[in-house]
């Protein structure tokens, strides 16, 4: 049951991403932190790309920052930004009641579906650098979308065995319905009430700024070619490298080859904002990461966590 | 006779997948339980987002006995045959029974198969059902192997009787069958069981679920068309949209709201656009002023506060959606006024083919087309080629970016904006008409030469890439281009000879058609050099227009050019080799792109009421590629054959023609002139003599003004005489002078009928 206090609309942005921590917590899920490394969403996360892999059931929740250079408007527009937050809950198998667990995170935040109109919307997911797809719907509330619900059906090639269920939710754009707020920049990001109450804009406006800047004008583009080969090669190169280490040990590192290749897509998506990726050349970098995500997952599978426990 | 039914209960199934799924339930069922030997009186599909039902009443009981016999080998067969037969059948050589036939003694297997209960029939049939059914896309979920449209998560299925409700059992994957289902997601969430499908419906209603996607079409519409009355608004129509809507609910709530004023100044094109794709909301028009200025969107709950939450919601959706709209309107106008030439330039690096160049070359070819083509249909040239320039800026528009079903509207109000007329404006807007065979046909003269130009770009262009369609595959929809054509050049009424044009024209699309023109230069066949400038200076349509004027692009004089230069080079020049054969390919692909259009124009003609064989027989003429006028022809002459002259005529026309040719083959000569009345011996001879005497000038004369109807009844008044010709005379008499005269004579008939067309190739 959810405390009487919880059916107060939250009142700013960390009270959102805290009920939803609370709720997913309740419900069974290891709530991770962010990853440590530059995505482009909470897909990217291992704890999504690779744990959606193998027989071994799994449950986290977590916020994941996200950067979408192409995204940046200079903190000028309302919703949209080049840095911002997704909560990504992952659970496999997917549980029966998983719509029934969603709605009542939306409870959580103080959208009670009978108030407003929740509808599932047909919304097919794929991601052509996982090599990844999956059926589902966009979560519509009073018309806005305000998640993705995803079955996983293959990622990195394989069929998925069992079936992970995916949510992902549009932190800001969720937060500033709840919070009836307009501008992204305008929405209380700790209590109004605190001694230092501070704002999105607050935290984020310069960097926005800065951001979209460097991603558009400034950022190197040889060097990002230089770096998105040295990732390339690194992956290849963890990915070939011998099981035995010398000393008796026998590892296979699939998840700093991941790595590698999550750092080939963000380096991807920067020159890609930098203009300097022609459309045929796109469809060329967009399998390049492919491939390396297809051998980081083949070498999972063959992890202990890639395989049933024992 | 036990009523059956059936539910399928599931997460939510897209929209549009339901109509369909609907007609696969009671297909696959019914079939299934008619295959099994169960008869039905009536069966009835419906669907809600969650929810696949199936009713099916007065199904027999059960299956009738049956008694099959299957005959085997001979008794003295060998054991092979014996043992394959008892494999089939599943008996042993001690179950079969020996009969004697004609031929010798027979086994015979005779099989009884009982009659089996409705429920087991039942159960079987809706297990295939389920496990086979085809979505066009479907899943897996938790640990299941089960395929599915979305998560599966109850099966009702109960056969119902005098004595009451029966389970049907069965399981899929885990799922037990029951009687029982749940209600509206939200506000009726409990699970009940029901006894038939009378008590399904009624219970569904209480608990907020309307079953039938047709009642609650119905009351959408109604309930919208109410709202909009209220405030004196009406509402768009669309279908499509209503279909999709009733499909997104169990339990649909009409809202309706206005439009902020500041939107307002939007197209209401983009109003519409944006409500519908972005938030399937339907569109309210103000009769009074003709714009769009309101909403209706069709929400899937009663809220306590009568829906202002929800419609609070969705007006600041809109308002977000609509600022981006207005945002790009604005940028996209400033753009326009402009001049557009960062639109211009942006064409240039849009890919339209890879093999077949960019946008912006792609606009040039269409501009000099329409150019070539706006004479011929009435269009002021220059007006042509502007629109066809402007035609496809809009492409780089911002708003057209965003939704790009607007392309072409958008067109056309960026040309006014850039203070082009009307007409230029039009085509813009126009030229990609008609998409569909239900589509209409532009008539305004810039707008179909633009049309025409940009489809048979289209068309040059695969075919000059050998990009045809084949068998059900046309990913450039290249069959709706050519039907396109067909309609722009019928609707128009526009008359020209479209082959040496294509074959110019695809030569242009491989690049060698300036360099063909140069050549013919060379040879002094194209005069026309009084702008004096070079090859590059000169228009696409003037090396064209010119080149086709003076006849050195035909076939003929295209193939004998192409060999004359290919003596003249010296044997290593390679490069020259290849674009002479470039050239020469493109006179094939001409033809078969001109065959294509005679294949689309039967497939059009025939729906129009006018035979494939008529239309052969008249593709047969020359000057088939001129399409109105082979329309008219075969109007013409299928309009004859409907009479009974035009019937006897054809017959006697084809008799005359075998008889020639079978003596033609006969003799090793052709009959074609010197008949003589001399030597009629005949009356009946003489009078045809006299009747093609006056028939032959009147239809040469009719089919030079193109008179096809008085062409028709100038070869119908020859349908008396030659039936009585050939009544009264025998053409192959012994007397040689007698015989060679009269096939003269008949050849006198085949030549009449020839002028119109070739009659030999009329069925019946």
């Amino acid at each position: 049951m959810t405390s009487p206090s919880s059916h107060e609309k939250p009142r700013c942005f960390q009270d959102v991403i805290l009920r939803l921590q609370n709720h997913w917590a309740k419900s069974g899920c290891a709530i991770l932190q962010p990853y440590d490394m530059e995505v482009g969403a909470g897909t990217f996360h291992p704890a999504t790309t690779l744990r959606s892999l193998g027989p071994r059931p799994w449950a986290a929740a977590y916020v994941q920052p996200s950067r979408r250079p192409t995204d940046g408007r200079y903190g000028e527009n309302p919703n949209r930004l080049q840095h911002y937050y997704q909560y990504q809950v992952i659970i496999k198998p997917s549980p029966p009641d998983l719509q029934e667990l969603y709605l009542d995170s939306l409870r959580a935040i103080g959208l009670d579906p009978m108030a407003h109109d929740v509808r599932f919307v047909e919304d097919d997911w794929e991601s052509p650098t996982l090599g990844a797809w999956g059926l589902g719907w966009e979560v519509w509330c009073d018309g806005m979308e305000v998640s993705q619900f995803t079955y996983f059906q293959q990622v990195a090639g394989y069929d998925c065995h069992p079936v992970s269920g995916e949510l992902t939710y549009g932190l800001e754009r969720l937060a500033m319905y709840v919070l009836g707020v307009e501008h992204v920049m305008d929405m209380p990001f700790n209590d109004p009430d605190s001694p230092i109450p501070l704002t999105y804009g607050d935290i984020f406006m310069q960097a926005e700024r800065e951001y979209s800047r460097w991603n558009f004008d400034i950022a190197d583009t040889d060097m990002l070619f230089q770096h998105f080969k040295d990732a390339e090669a690194e992956c290849e190169r963890i990915v070939s490298a011998s099981e035995a280490d010398g000393a008796g040990r026998n590892i296979l590192m699939a998840q700093p080859a991941y790595d590698q290749a999550i750092k080939a897509s963000h380096l991807f998506n920067l020159l890609d904002a930098r203009g300097v990726i022609s459309v045929t050349e796109r469809a060329d970098y967009i399998r390049r990461v492919r491939a390396l995500t297809k051998k980081c997952a083949d070498l999972f599978m063959q992890t202990p966590l890639g395989q049933a426990a024992e | 006779m036990p009523d059956l039914l059936i539910e399928l209960f599931s997460e939510e199934i897209p929209a549009r997948m339901q109509a369909r799924a609907r007609e696969d339930l009671k297909k696959l069922v019914t079939d299934g339980l008619v295959e099994a030997g169960l008869t039905y009186a009536s069966a009835g599909a419906f669907s809600t987002p969650r929810r696949l039902a199936l009713s099916v009443d007065g199904l027999t009981d059960a299956s009738k006995a049956v008694k099959e016999e299957r005959k085997g080998p001979r008794t003295d067969a060998p054991e092979k045959a014996l043992e394959g037969f008892l494999r089939s059948t599943g008996l042993s050589k001690d179950q079969l029974e020996v009969r004697d036939e004609k031929k010798g003694q027979v086994y015979f297997a005779v099989v009884e198969k009982p009659g089996r209960p409705a429920a087991e029939i039942v159960a079987e049939v809706l297990e295939t059902t389920i496990r086979n059914f085809p979505w066009p896309k479907s899943m897996r979920w938790g640990s299941g192997t089960l395929r599915w449209v979305r998560p599966l998560h109850s099966i009702l299925c109960i056969l119902t009787d005098e004595a009451g409700a029966q389970v049907v059992p069965l399981e899929v994957d885990g799922i037990q069958s029951g009687d029982s289902t749940c209600g509206h997601r939200f506000m009726a969430p409990d699970a009940f069981s029901v006894t038939n499908f009378d008590d399904y419906a009624a219970k569904l209603r209480r608990a907020k679920v309307m079953l039938d996607p047709a009642e609650r079409e119905a009351a959408i519409a109604q309930e919208a068309a109410n709202l909009a009355f209220a405030r004196g608004w009406e509402i768009v129509e669309d279908k499509g949209l209503l279909t999709e809507v009733a499909g997104l609910v169990e339990w649909p709530v009409p809202l309706m709201g206005a439009i902020e004023e500041r939107f307002l100044a939007l197209p209401p094109e983009v109003l519409q656009t944006s409500m519908k794709e972005h938030q399937k909301f339907f569109s309210a028009r103000n009769p009074k002023t003709g714009r769009i200025e309101g909403y209706v969107t069709v929400a899937n709950i009663e809220a306590a506060d009568d829906g202002q939450m929800i419609l609070a919601g969705n007006q600041r959706v809109l308002a977000a959606r609509l600022s981006d709209g207005l945002f790009f309107w604005e940028n996209d106008l400033r753009e326009a006024k402009a001049g557009m030439s960062d639109w211009a330039e942006g064409l240039k690096s849009v890919t339209f083919h890879n093999k077949l160049g960019s946008q912006a070359d792609r606009v040039a070819r269409i501009a000099a087309l329409a150019r070539e083509i706006a004479p011929l249909v009435g269009a002021d040239p220059d007006q042509a080629a502007r629109a066809a320039q402007l035609s496809k800026l809009d492409l780089r528009s911002d708003m057209v970016g965003e939704f790009p079903e607007l392309q072409g509207v958008m067109g056309r109000y960026y040309a006014l904006a850039a203070g082009e007329p009307e007409a230029v404006a039009d085509a813009a807007r126009d030229h990609y008409s008609p998409l569909g065979p239900s589509d209409d046909v532009p008539s305004a003269p810039v707008s179909v030469a633009v049309a025409l130009a940009d489809k048979i770009d289209t068309l040059t262009g695969f075919w000059a890439i050998d990009e045809k369609p084949t068998g059900s595959k046309d990913p450039f929809a290249l069959r709706r281009a050519a039907l396109g054509v067909i309609r722009l050049v019928l609707g128009s009424g526009g008359r020209w000879h479209m082959r040496d044009s294509l074959w110019a024209h695809i030569m242009h699309q491989k690049g060698v058609l300036f360099w063909f023109a140069e050549h013919l230069d060379e040879q002094g066949a194209i005069v026309d050099k009084e702008n004096g400038d070079e090859n590059e200076g000169r228009s696409l349509a003037q090396v064209i227009l010119s080149a086709v004027d003076s006849g050195s692009i035909s076939e003929r004089t295209g193939v004998e050019a192409l060999s004359a230069m290919e003596q003249r080079l010296d044997a290593d020049n390679v490069q020259e080799r290849e674009k002479i054969e470039r050239a020469r390919a493109s006179i094939g692909q001409a033809s078969d792109l001109l065959s294509f259009l005679h294949d689309r124009l039967k497939v059009y003609l025939r729906d129009q009421g006018i035979r494939h064989d008529i239309i052969d027989a008249v593709l047969a003429q020359p000057g088939n590629d001129d399409l109105v006028l082979v329309v008219n022809r075969a109007t013409a002459l299928n309009d004859m054959l409907k009479t009974e002259d035009g019937q006897n005529l054809t017959q006697g026309l084809k008799r005359a023609s075998n008889i020639l040719a079978q003596a033609e083959e006969k003799d090793g000569v052709e009959y074609s002139f010197g008949a003589d009345p001399k030597f009629a011996e005949t009356e009946e001879e003489r009078a045809l003599f006299a009747a093609l005497d006056t028939a032959e000038p009147a239809i040469k004369a009719a089919v030079a003004s193109e008179d096809f109807p008085a062409a028709m009844s100038a070869i119908a008044a020859l349908r008396a005489p030659i039936d009585a010709f050939f009544d009264a005379v025998q053409v192959n008499t012994d007397n040689q002078i007698v015989r060679r005269n009269r096939l003269n004579l008949l050849s006198r008939i085949r030549a009449a009928g020839r002028e119109i067309a070739d009659f030999t190739k009329v069925e019946g």
